[in-house]
């Protein structure tokens, strides 16, 4: 399909990529997208460890000191870190289980500009008087204190990009329960499927709590409801227990699918089969239904009283027997295996102990009489970060070069790789361990400045010293990418070398049908098995013949740009006469499209068989 | 052996605590704990981080061993091993026990630290017979009144040592979090409810920092949450007994001493009064209380308590505290205004 791309110019390629309804190209737009707002939310990270360098600094005012942590934590949550992990299952799930698409190739596309113009919304609030300024969990009590209307960006932005998440869970779930190929058993999805299913079930029940939540602050804001006002009958509370109902599970989202891909890692370059696979599966259902009966240990400060609060922790402490079962299968994954070390295995390598690290505070925290003292500190922010980079983070980073490949038909150099790798980590632990101390030695999260004299100065300046090295790694990361695109030297299907699921069966990247015939699977690792028996392709289960496409289509973009027109006229509504006009503009173009969508028959279009056959002998792309 | 391990064990726990105890400073960190709160969470901590530091050590030694000897020396393809029902057995069960060894004190410690029962107890004259203090939090600063008492004091919380102190905690604006790292952890100020506490300050660890600890706004409540600090005065019982009846039988304020700060007692009747009093009465007020302010240690709960910062703040608060609820609230003050009113405010005192 790329040589095709080529020769078209860049109108055609730009309105081919808003029509597509192509998983591939959708994983390239969530890639991209998502790597935008991963640079801006380092960005602002980087704000913030600026000004927190010295004591009493003013690098920036104690206002936007706010917006800016406010910023980071939602950007890097729902703009970098959501949108890269759809990425990947995006490019790789179907592929993994032998299907041409997702099961709602529309929808998939729709999900995307959903969480595209929700991303845009919320970051425009920079230009448009002030981001949201209440945190990214936006407590109710301060979050309708907040002057202007940087709270109503947050909770209009995250209504229209939350959506595109549910649709996208949705499809991963119907695909993965309906389009497998013939021979592939639940039991016999590679693990990163597995986990885009429970993460898409996660998503399934978490997100609306998050929706219900948003609407209720929506109204307070904008149109004087009380849902959280004390002194007409409201509660703050509700408010964060929706959050964290929404809000626990949402780490479970983040971190599951980057067990998936370490364990697609491992795997492949340990040259072995994953060590308990079965118990794998087994743990991460586990630690998806657990995930959602532990949302109250981000409130044992807020005075539950010490029934819920034992209850939740030893709730919350049960979440790490599952998670060590994960760590050691790991470990004996590659114990007797053939360890080549490359990017993506570095990443996974470091992932172990990092990881482990993240988890043992984890218990620390869940331990309800001693988080009294952890909670709203920076030993809870070295925790998350901990997890979220440590575990997250360097999922998507060895994602990223793992899968590279896969999507774009090159590689990124190994070398530049190797040092983006060496610099995040030394960055990452330099930055991050010692706020576990910071913590402890009481110094609150979320503070824009701190006095000298009370023994933070120190500590806070390595952490700063160590954000430069993450920053540092990530310019090597970009200049690795721009030298790879300018290089454009093609590889094959399986580059790596050691792969052993159907992705790796197919050319990188695949044809836009992605196979011609659907793959007989044998059992799990089901390439690695031709692969042992001296196949170099995999068994067909199906003679050619005619292959159902979908057409591309635009709707999605304009339904989402409804959306995002209506929320302007939402917000404004208040104080400028055109709000109502607009919000019902808005919504007019929303219901316009879906109309249009449901009334016009839209069939898509075949490949014929004798196109597929043409294709092999035009040689293969 | 097994002394041997003992031994090891104990040399470790000294080595921690000592390096632990190395970290921050004593009037603010969890690790020098100064009460009987912070002990048992100190004691947790240690707990956890023995039992942490174990999984760690031995996920560790796996993952070093394989790093070194599982690397690809040649092309051969490794058995294909499914798993081993024994390992993933003994991984299961191990954690689990670990977990009931951290479990077991944990719930009992959370028990222990939500007893507030002897605050509901009142005797014939409506009182407790424990020391209680209502704690509001305000944009940005903490109101502290003692019921028994009959007193209201601000940003500087007075307790007497080795008993314990209960708390009533609630906000009147945006929810806070009442934080004193040194003496335990914290307890939010939600809007609509009222959290109750205790907490305990030992008197020789309170006369190691001087007798004052600092307290912390924990939850994120606006431009200036970072500079929401409070101090904690801890002194015996006698002492604290002897200041809250010197300051329960004030009728009137604190007579000015000098002629400019009799202009200034003018100006504060004027200017100030409508939000704070000078009169150690009158909970729920708009702004703090200032009955005490020459005994202060701080300024606005952060700053040095000098006349120079004082000074400053009153020109302009928004430049110290963004946010705050006091800037453009009193019109213009000259600069000899100012000086008269610091000279007034500076001699409120009720110690000597």
């Amino acid at each position: 399909m790329s040589t095709y791309a080529q020769k078209k110019g860049v109108g055609a390629v730009l309105w081919d990529y808003l029509t597509t309804v192509d998983h591939k190209k959708i994983a390239i737009l969530y890639l991209i997208a998502g790597g935008f707002f991963f640079l801006v939310g380092g960005l602002e990270a980087m704000f913030i460890r600026i000004q927190l360098a010295v004591p009493g600094n003013d690098f920036v005012s104690a206002g936007v000191y706010n917006e800016i942590l406010t910023m980071h934590g939602t950007t890097m949550i729902f703009l970098a870190a959501m949108p890269l992990i759809f990425a990947f299952m995006n490019a790789v799930m179907p592929l993994q289980i032998g299907a041409r698409d997702v099961a709602f190739p529309f929808l998939n596309s729709l999900g995307f500009w959903l969480f595209f113009f929700g991303g845009v919304f919320l970051n425009l609030s920079w230009f448009l008087g002030g981001a949201p300024d209440a945190g990214w969990t936006s407590y109710a009590s301060l979050s309708l204190a907040s002057e202007g209307h940087g709270i109503d960006f947050y909770v209009l932005g995250l209504q229209i990009s939350g959506a595109g998440t549910l649709i996208g869970g949705i499809n991963f779930l119907v695909t993965i329960i309906n389009m497998r190929a013939p021979g592939m058993t639940y039991m016999r999805m590679p693990l990163f499927t597995w986990t885009t299913f429970v993460t898409s079930a996660l998503i399934l029940f978490a997100f609306p709590p998050l929706t219900v939540a948003l609407f209720l602050m929506l109204f307070d804001r904008l149109f004087g409801g009380n849902f959280f006002n004390p002194d007409m009958g409201g509660n703050t509370i509700i408010w964060e227990h929706l959050f964290w109902i929404f809000g626990h599970p949402e780490v479970y989202i983040l971190v599951l699918p980057a067990f998936g891909i370490f364990s697609e890692i491992f795997a492949i370059f340990s040259r072995k089969r994953l060590f308990g696979y079965s118990s794998m599966v087994f743990a991460t259902v586990l630690i998806g239904f657990l995930g959602f009966m532990v949302w109250a240990h981000h409130m044992f400060t807020t005075g539950l009283g010490p029934i819920a609060n034992a209850i939740f922790s030893v709730a919350t402490m049960a979440i790490a027997v599952p998670t060590g079962i994960k760590i050691f299968n790991w470990l004996f994954t590659m114990w007797g295996g053939s360890i080549k070390f490359t990017t993506p295995m570095l990443y996974a390598i470091a992932f172990i102990p990092t990881f482990t690290m993240g988890g043992v505070t984890g218990v620390m925290l869940a331990s309800a009489a001693q988080d009294y003292q952890f909670h709203d500190s920076y030993f809870v922010v070295a925790h998350f970060h901990y997890v979220i980079v440590g575990g997250v983070v360097f999922a998507l980073l060895g994602g990223l070069h793992l899968y590279w490949p896969k999507m774009f038909g090159t590689m990124l150099n190994e070398a530049l790789g190797k040092i983006t790798f060496w610099l995040f980590l030394i960055g990452f632990h330099l930055t991050f361990f010692i706020q576990h101390f910071l913590g402890l030695m009481g110094m609150p999260r979320r503070i824009f400045t701190f006095n000298s004299g009370q023994g933070f100065d120190m500590a806070n300046m390595v952490s700063t010293v160590g954000a430069f090295f993450m920053a540092v790694a990530t310019i090597v990361l970009l200049i690795n990418i721009v030298m790879t695109i300018a290089k454009n030297e093609k590889v094959g299907g399986d580059p790596w070398g050691d792969g052993r699921t159907l992705e790796w069966a197919l050319p990188s990247p695949p044809p836009f049908y992605n196979f011609k015939q659907l793959p007989l699977v044998r059992g799990l690792d089901a390439f690695w098995i031709e692969k042992m028996e001296g196949n170099k392709e995999m068994t067909p289960a199906e003679p050619i013949g005619d292959i159902h496409m979908p057409n591309n289509s635009f709707v999605p973009f304009v339904i989402s740009l409804g959306l995002f027109i209506a929320a302007f006229g939402a917000m404004y509504h208040n104080e400028h006469s055109w709000g109502i006009p607009v919000l019902i503009i808005g919504m007019l173009v929303v219901f316009g499209s879906m109309f249009f969508r449901s009334v016009k028959d839209d069939h898509g279009y075949h490949i014929h068989k004798e196109e597929l056959m043409d294709d092999d002998k035009g040689g293969k792309a | 052996m097994k002394r041997l391990a003992k031994g090891r064990l104990l040399f470790m726990l000294a080595v921690t605590t000592l390096f632990l105890a190395g970290c921050g400073e004593p009037f603010i960190s969890t690790l020098q704990p100064a009460g009987e709160v912070a002990q048992t969470q100190y004691d947790l901590m240690l707990l956890s981080t023995f039992i942490m530091v174990g999984v760690i050590i031995v996920v560790t030694v796996i993952f070093l061993i394989v790093l070194f000897k599982f690397r690809r020396k040649d092309d051969k393809i490794p058995k294909q091993v499914e798993g081993s029902h024994k390992l993933e057995i003994i991984w299961t069960v191990i954690p689990i026990l670990l977990l009931l060894v951290l479990a077991v004190p944990t719930v009992a410690a959370t028990f222990d630290l939500a007893d507030v029962s002897p605050m509901e107890e009142k005797n014939e004259e409506g009182k407790t017979d424990v020391t209680v203090v209502n704690v509001k939090a305000n944009l940005y600063w903490w109101e502290f009144e003692y019921p028994n008492q009959g007193i209201v004091t601000s940003q500087e919380l007075v307790v007497p040592t080795d008993e314990k102190v209960y708390f009533n905690l609630l906000s009147t604006d945006v929810k806070h979090s009442f934080w004193i790292p040194a003496a335990g952890g914290k307890l939010d100020t939600n809007t609509e409810n009222t959290n109750k506490f205790w907490l305990e300050f030992n008197s020789e660890k309170a006369d190691e920092v001087g007798n004052i600890f600092y307290g912390k706004c924990a939850e994120l409540c606006g431009p200036s949450h970072a500079l929401m600090d409070f101090k904690v005065k801890a002194i015996s019982k006698d002492d604290f007994n002897a200041w809250a009846e010197d300051l329960a039988s004030m009728e009137e304020a604190a007579q000015p001493e000098t002629a400019s700060a009799e202009q200034g007692q003018e100006i504060f009747n004027q200017s100030c009064i409508g939000c704070h009093a000078v009169t150690p009465t009158g909970a729920n007020a708009v702004g703090p209380n200032l009955t005490t302010f020459g005994d202060r240690t701080h300024i606005a709960g952060y700053l040095e308590h000098t006349e120079e910062n004082l000074k400053a703040w009153i020109k302009d608060p928004e430049e110290f505290k963004p946010g705050n609820k006091m800037t453009d609230q009193y019109g213009n003050l000259s600069d000899e205004e100012i000086d008269a009113l610091t000279d007034y405010l500076m001699g409120l005192k009720v110690e000597d």
